[in-house]
């Protein structure tokens, strides 16, 4: 009890947090608009000279366009996540602050980046949703339930985006500069997430694994889940399976760079 | 139930570190570093102890261990009779921390959420929280500032800021890691005297490690001094005089330019005009000097100059690195330190080198968000 008061605080604070910067929040409503929009023409041109690209439609394409556009800030496919921080506090050893108080790291961090990710969906998830919705043909649901099985499939989404993060972040209590890994892991979640390309019209064996990738779970399956176009029940294993498997790695990465720190010093 | 007299207890406790150095591609040789070399020594509760030393001597390491998030390579280490490396969340509620280098608080935030939040992760009952925060805000004066983003805090306002944080669930026991780094003098002033008020009303144990003697001075009645990991003093600050065998200085001003004057068993150490200075050890009493010198000179004026507690320190290790090491260069040194009255110039460079560091840590501290 004590402890979920202590995790929805620090949940709170992430979003007040990112709240304080509503100028950045507003250039990047601005900023995914104008990609939403170029990304809508070249779709459409695209699903002009061949329909059913990937099993979609025309509507559907465009509506995974804004989806994706709705999402990127949500699930931080471009960075901007918990990540920079806590590598910059490994860095310079402001971790050990963290290291003494009686909480858990990776619940810590992870109850802030759902508070972050909360704002971010409210603030610049909304908009261009909404901007596309009113601009552009799109194929969205009319029940409340799909609605509410999108955002679940959101919030796992997060929890595995998360995970990864989390994992790669860790690295950098070992590497003397966590950021090239970092770069590498977020180049991977552009590709792998589908932000780029829808994951089904990535062609044979490499859209077979890019399917199965955990990047997959951040933005191709909740847009499958509001596209209709997935099973919710088998698009919760499959994003629940991927955040335990990484969340446990993380905890294992996390003993041992805790291991490393109190033996070997900061 | 732990005794109150070893409320903090250390038995030869030690710390060594692995260093690898690279000697040449892909090959590199380990080394030991012995940050902590077997350490003994008990606080008891309701102490102030200031833990002095150089850079690098290990205070920071003894910090670390006693917090638990270094775990000894040696030794028996006890808090308020817990291991802190086996239960660092139990020793947790128990302890407040103060880096003075890095902040516990919310960077973007207002200060007075850091503060929610510390009440949820102590789960400190709220009429305690809400007395524990008015007395904090009175004393460290932060009535106006709970609501300014910690970001836009001074050095001193963000400092007064992060002891309040680290005392709001009653900890038995502060640490401060050079708590009043790069503050101007009436924050540090300020701070001192929270400090001393804490310990009156609460009883709380203070260990505060420094590179500024006056926070000893005026906070704590016991010092310990550590070089190179060994523990070279521990006891009252007085007694350090006579532990680093110190002299007072006499300055004399005399009608004109005269030789050197010659009373024992002071020397004269400079000489500028009409003006000289004096050495004589701190034991001895200067009223005789002065009539001494009164009788057989032209005196004008005179003036008397305590040692202070850097020069001693600072005899102190170049005495150390005399007896171990044996170089020129560095009983050249103590030779200067024993007369100069200042800090030696070598100690003046790692001050101000420790103070640019705090700079940079604070200007590279991520501001917010990269988005």
């Amino acid at each position: 009890m004590g402890t979920g008061r202590l995790y929805a605080a620090v949940a709170a604070g992430g979003f007040r947090r990112y709240a304080t910067y509503r100028a950045a929040t507003a250039a990047g409503v601005f900023t995914n608009t104008v990609f939403g929009l170029i990304l809508a023409y070249t779709y459409i041109a695209l699903w002009d000279e061949k329909p059913h690209l990937g099993g979609y439609d025309q509507a559907q394409a465009l509506t995974y366009v804004w989806v994706a556009q709705a999402l990127l800030a949500v699930m931080s496919i471009l960075g901007g996540g918990f990540e920079n921080e806590l590598v910059e506090r490994i860095r310079t050893g402001d971790v050990a602050v963290d290291l003494y108080r009686p909480v858990d790291l990776q619940l810590w961090w992870l109850a802030g980046e759902l508070g972050r990710a909360a704002f971010q969906l409210l603030g610049r998830g909304v908009v261009p949703l909404v901007f596309g919705a009113l601009f552009f043909e799109l194929a969205l649901p009319g029940e409340a339930l799909v609605w509410l099985v999108f955002l679940g499939a959101v919030l796992l989404g997060l929890v595995v985006g998360f995970a990864i993060r989390y994992l790669v972040a860790l690295w950098a209590f070992w590497l003397m500069d966590g950021m090239g890994a970092a770069q590498l892991a977020g180049l991977c979640g552009i590709f792998f997430s589908g932000m780029l390309l829808p994951l089904n019209v990535f062609p044979g064996a490499l859209g077979e694994i890019a399917r199965l990738l955990p990047w997959s779970a951040l933005l191709q399956k909740p847009a499958d889940v509001l596209l209709g176009e997935a099973d919710p029940l088998g698009t919760f294993a499959f994003q629940g399976a991927w955040a335990m498997v990484l969340l446990a790695a993380g905890r294992l990465l996390q003993t041992a760079a805790t291991r490393k720190v109190v033996i070997q010093g900061g | 139930m732990h005794v109150e007299s070893d409320f903090i207890r250390l038995d030869r406790v030690e710390k060594v570190f692995q260093v690898r150095r690279k000697t040449g591609f892909l090959r590199s040789e380990r080394r030991e570093v012995r940050a902590v070399d077997s350490i003994s020594c008990t606080v008891a509760r309701g102490e102030m102890v200031g833990y002095i030393g150089p850079n690098g001597a290990g205070k920071s390491t003894t910090i670390k261990m006693l917090t638990g998030i270094l775990t000894p390579s040696g030794g028996r280490l006890r808090v308020a009779g817990i291991d802190p490396t086996r239960e660092r969340t139990r020793l947790a509620h128990r302890i407040g921390v103060v880096f003075g280098q890095r902040t516990t608080l919310w960077w973007d935030l207002p200060l007075i959420d850091s503060y929610r939040l510390m009440h949820r992760m102590y789960r400190i009952p709220d009429a305690r929280y809400r007395e524990n925060l008015d007395r904090c805000v009175e004393l460290l004066d932060l009535g106006g500032l709970l609501d300014v983003p910690v970001r836009q805090l001074s050095l001193g306002q963000r400092m007064r800021g992060d002891i309040a944080a680290a005392l709001l669930h009653d900890p038995d026991v502060l640490y401060l890691d050079e708590p009043t780094i790069g503050l101007d003098v009436i924050s540090k002033a300020r701070v001192r005297e929270f400090l001393r008020d804490l310990n009156a009303e609460r009883g709380t144990t203070v260990l505060l490690t420094t590179h500024d003697l006056q926070d000893i001075e005026q906070v704590c009645r016991r010092v310990m001094v550590i070089d190179h990991g060994r523990l070279m003093y521990d006891g009252p600050l007085a007694g350090l005089h006579e532990a680093g065998e110190s002299e007072r200085t006499l300055v004399v001003d005399l009608e004109r330019e005269l030789p050197p004057v010659e009373v024992a068993p002071a020397r004269v150490v400079k000489v500028e005009g009409p003006r000289q200075w004096l050495a004589f050890p701190a034991s001895e009493s200067a009223a005789p000097l002065v009539a001494r010198i009164a009788e057989a000179y032209p005196l004008v004026d005179l003036s008397v100059r305590e040692p202070d507690i850097e020069t001693v320190i600072a005899k102190m290790y170049a005495d150390r690195r005399e007896t171990s090491v044996g170089g020129r260069q560095t009983s050249v040194d103590g030779r200067q330190t024993s007369v100069g009255g200042r800090e030696t110039s070598a100690d003046r460079r790692e001050m101000s080198a420790d103070r640019r560091k705090a700079t940079a840590d604070r200007a590279g501290r991520p501001g917010g968000m990269v988005s």
